[in-house]
């Protein structure tokens, strides 16, 4: 097959099934090959749409318009579970995609704009997309009794079959045009769980997209290819905060395919017909840079500014008791004191964009998290109305928090790109690893402090001082921002799952001229280990056991405790050991509404390196609705946090970022990845969570188990190789 | 310049410098984008391609090192080890986000054409040259032993 054949194959492929394929109008070609170009129009076309989230096509394939960007948690397979379930649809004939961006439309229930993030994409989805399905149903149902002229009631639904008792029977395709002149009932009633054939199955409802990511066929932002694309990189400033002072071009234009060399706000554009050009361009391309304005502290700076804060009196998150007055008073003091670097998320698709524009109209295709703020952006650089402007959503190549920009740097970059080369110009925007790498938006680095006391076996006092960079501060989500607390600095870490008497919890806020971002699990990814690191230690130092102990202060949280049970019981805890040279530590830790809890099993490996042989994990989301999903998300997890708590650092030096790429940058590989086995315990409370909150855990589970191998908790991420 | 080189069994002309990594060349010229980009520097694997059957790193090579070697990319896989893996890759659900998949995939079979039977410090060795950030590894392993399985029969 050639170049071409695959080129048109795909082009097939990605018309979709569905008959209701109505193309904008937009300026350029790219809307042929696009994914998510069709768009909803209720009736009509021998197939049916009953609402914003639903079509159904002659040749019987039900699509759901997926509002949320699937990066590889699995909302594409989630949002069709919930419809077909309502719609007793068969696995077999589901299909997702991604919808249009809409703000209406589409916003995420729990933020009131399109957007995903904090693990909600089933929690806001749950009721909306079931009642989706069971309203398409109920069309169904009323059209083929018009048809058959017997009861709607009557009438059962089956895997995607119409029955009725005098043996006529149809399949959806049959009555999608019918069903599409109907009016929409205004209620519709949801199964009791208790009759649900695919939520909650094991195996009833494998992955939509597997195939398609198993052959090289599932197409990705940089995968867009259009006639007289031009594609682009940018050289920007080495150190946060630079800005260009000016520009030498004359060799990179000479650069054979590079096109033009622009300035933007965010640095210097090269254009060019290729990647490779565009590349060599850059590297051809002298910039001097201003860096009146540039941060210049290095990690070693800020670490040694926030040991001193940490020291003094913060902003309190959270207290009950007098924690100070039983620490004066205490025998013996436990400090602990953990050092968190600034780590990148590194995609494994690094960030980029596509973006065709003229005075009618844009379309930007772009793996987008929050649509909503991406859209506005994008129309405003471009001076065009947001009905104008289509953003279609591509699947991300990863994403743990990078593509939900509240700043929206990377729309704003590919429409700041495209508008500099003027309209007509379709333009892709890529970024190298290095690019990524170096681009900033990490999560922040922190400081905790930690004391505490024992006494008789009890632990009678915490206190914590938090010190840290606030990314929600001058963002649009600054109104979260309560009496100096931005909350996502100290979730976790302001109340405890633990009854201790005297608590106190303080938190310090620095302006740092560094970008950053929440990153997978967000505050929990620090005060998760802090804190579950310190109990642990304090437990050790009243002589407990790890589970027990922590199982004693766990009244009144009682979910947490059965999930604690359930870990323990999977991997037949009998203490923490050693024993033939290995331990076992645990990690507890509540994100986003799911209780998780992780035992890792740890030896000392090869050079001194912790070996983290296997994990057990147990966790309650509420209804868990695709099993399997969870089960492959608590193992990602397991793997994200564990290789940023063994290797991940993004170190600034002077400012700059010293590690540049997976050489440095280094990253989890399948000979460092444990077993895991995971127990889901069940739940009839509403779906949370999963994306995340399988990272948190195991960061403390692996520090826990190497206390009991003669090691000290590590105060300093990573274990492995720091620099700081 | 002008090179030609053969991908997928046929014959393609590309005028592009010398130095121009073979990765670009199959993804901005010929447009077979089921090759990845991940790090450029041979550190990820998702640019896994065959030369002359043997997995190399097309971010690494550039197009005037390939001569008259035959290149194969993951759009014309084709045989029973590839059918094998790339079933298993789907019974599993091996691939979250999928990025990185098109290498692993590569890999996977590469290594099944060479061990019939691999071990477990088999995979470890010739897998962990691919990265997978969303950390797929529990079923990239267990996929490469399901397919070992099916091609025993
Ligand atoms: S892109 Fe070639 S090894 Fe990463
Ligand atoms: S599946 Fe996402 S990087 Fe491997």
């Amino acid at each position: 097959m050639t170049a071409h054949d695959i080129n048109l194959s795909r082009r097939n492929l990605l018309k979709g099934a569905g008959a209701l394929v109505i193309g904008m109008s937009l300026p350029q070609a790219g809307r042929a090959q696009s994914g998510a170009a069709q768009v909803f129009k209720p009736g009509g076309d021998a197939a049916f749409a009953p609402n914003a989230f639903i079509r159904i096509a002659a040749d019987d394939t039900v699509t759901v318009l997926v509002k949320h960007i699937e990066f590889g948690q699995g909302p594409f397979t989630g949002l069709a579970t919930l419809v077909a379930e309502e719609l007793d649809a068969d696995w077999g004939q589901m299909r997702a995609e991604h919808a249009v961006a809409d703000a209406k439309l589409y916003a995420n229930l729990l933020f009131g704009i399109q957007g995903t993030g904090g693990s909600t994409a089933i929690a806001n989805s749950y009721e909306q997309m079931r009642k989706a399905g069971a309203t398409a149903r109920a069309m169904l149902v009323q059209a083929a009794a018009e048809a058959w002229k017997v009861p709607a009631a009557e009438i059962s639904v089956e895997k995607g079959v119409l029955k009725h008792a005098s043996g006529k029977q149809g399949r959806f395709g049959e009555f999608a045009e019918a069903a599409s002149k109907l009016q929409a009932p205004v209620e519709v009633k949801l199964k009791d769980p208790a009759q649900f054939k695919l939520i909650g199955k094991d195996g009833a409802t494998p992955r939509l997209d597997s195939r398609g990511k198993s052959t090289g066929k599932a197409q990705f932002t940089i995968d867009i290819h259009t006639p007289d694309m031009l594609t682009v990189v940018v050289a920007r400033p080495p150190r946060f905060g630079g800005k260009v002072a000016s520009f030498d071009a004359s060799a990179a234009k000479k650069v054979k395919g590079v096109v033009d060399v622009k300035q933007i706000p965010s640095g210097v554009a090269v254009y060019a017909t290729g990647t490779w050009p565009a590349l060599k361009g850059r590297e051809a391309l002298k910039v001097t840079w201003d860096e009146s304005g540039a941060e210049k502290r290095g990690s070693r700076e800020l670490f040694a500014e926030y040991r001193k804060l940490a020291r003094t009196e913060g902003t309190v998150a959270g207290k009950h008791g007098d924690a100070e007055a039983v620490l004066v008073k205490a025998e013996k003091v436990i400090e602990s004191e953990y050092a968190f670097p600034y780590l990148a998320h590194a995609p494994m698709e690094p960030l980029d964009g596509y973006l065709e524009w003229n005075a009618q109209g844009a379309l930007a295709r772009l793996g987008s998290q929050l649509q909503t703020v991406d859209h506005m952006t994008i129309a405003k650089i471009l001076d065009l109305g947001p009905e104008k402007v289509t953003v279609e959503t591509m699947l991300g190549g990863g994403s743990f928090g990078r593509r939900a920009q509240p700043s929206s740097e990377l729309a704003a970059e590919l429409a700041e790109v495209a508008k500099a080369i003027g309209p007509n110009r379709p333009v892709k925007l890529v970024r190298t690893r290095e690019d990524d790498l170096s681009g900033g938006y990490y999560r922040p680095l922190f400081l905790h402090r930690m004391r505490g006391a024992v006494k008789d076996g009890k632990i009678t006092a915490w206190s914590a001082s938090i010190v840290g960079q606030s990314f929600l501060k001058g963002s649009p989500f600054e109104a979260l921002i309560k009496d100096g607390i931005d909350p996502v600095m100290v979730e976790g870490a302001n109340e405890l799952p633990y009854e201790i008497a005297d608590f106190r919890c303080e938190l310090h806020t620095v302006p740092v001229g560094v970008p950053t971002l929440w990153w997978r699990s967000v505050g929990h990814t620090h005060t998760g280990y802090a804190v579950e690191c310190f109990i642990d230690q304090l437990l050790q130092a009243a002589g407990q056991d790890p589970v027990a102990g922590r199982l004693a202060l766990m009244g009144k949280h009682q979910r947490l405790a059965n999930v604690l049970k359930a870990a323990a019981d999977l991997a037949k805890w009998n203490g923490p050991g050693p024993v033939n040279g290995r331990a076992r530590g645990v990690g507890v830790v509540e994100s986003f509404g799911s209780y998780v809890v992780q035992i890792a099993e740890v030896s000392i490996g090869e050079g001194g390196e912790p070996k983290v042989h296997k994990v057990w994990c147990a966790i309650d989301c509420g209804v868990a609705v695709n099993p399997d999903v969870i089960r492959a998300q608590i193992e990602g997890g397991i793997g994200f946090g564990l290789g940023h708590i063994l290797y991940g650092e993004l170190t600034l030096d002077q400012g700059k970022p010293v590690q540049s790429n997976f050489d440095s940058y280094r990253s989890l590989r399948i000979n460092e990845m444990p077993e895991v086995e995971v127990r889901i315990v069940p739940s009839t409370e509403k779906p949370t969570g999963v994306g995340e909150p399988g990272v948190p855990p195991i960061g403390p589970a692996v520090a826990n188990a190497l206390a009991r191998l003669g090691r000290e908790r590590p105060l300093s991420l990573p274990m492995v190789g720091g620099t700081v | 310049m002008a090179h030609t080189i053969t991908v997928n069994g046929s014959r393609h002309s590309v005028d592009v410098d010398d130095d121009t990594p073979l990765l670009w060349v199959l993804r901005d010229n010929l447009q077979l984008t089921g090759t990845k980009f991940g790090c450029g520097v041979a550190q990820c694997g998702a640019c896994t391609v065959y030369m002359d059957g043997q997995p190399l790193r097309s971010c690494s090579l550039p197009v005037s090192a390939v001569g008259e070697a035959k290149i194969t990319t993951i759009e014309a896989l084709a045989g029973k080890e590839a059918e094998a893996v790339q079933a298993a890759w789907v019974k599993h659900d091996v691939p979250q986000c999928g990025y990185c998949q098109s290498g692993q995939v590569m890999s996977a079979i590469a290594l099944l054409k060479e061990i019939r039977k691999p071990t477990d410090r088999d995979i470890d060795l010739a897998m962990n040259g691919n990265l997978c950030r969303c950390a797929t590894y529990v079923r990239i392993r267990a996929a490469i032993h399901d397919a070992a399985r099916t091609l025993e029969g």
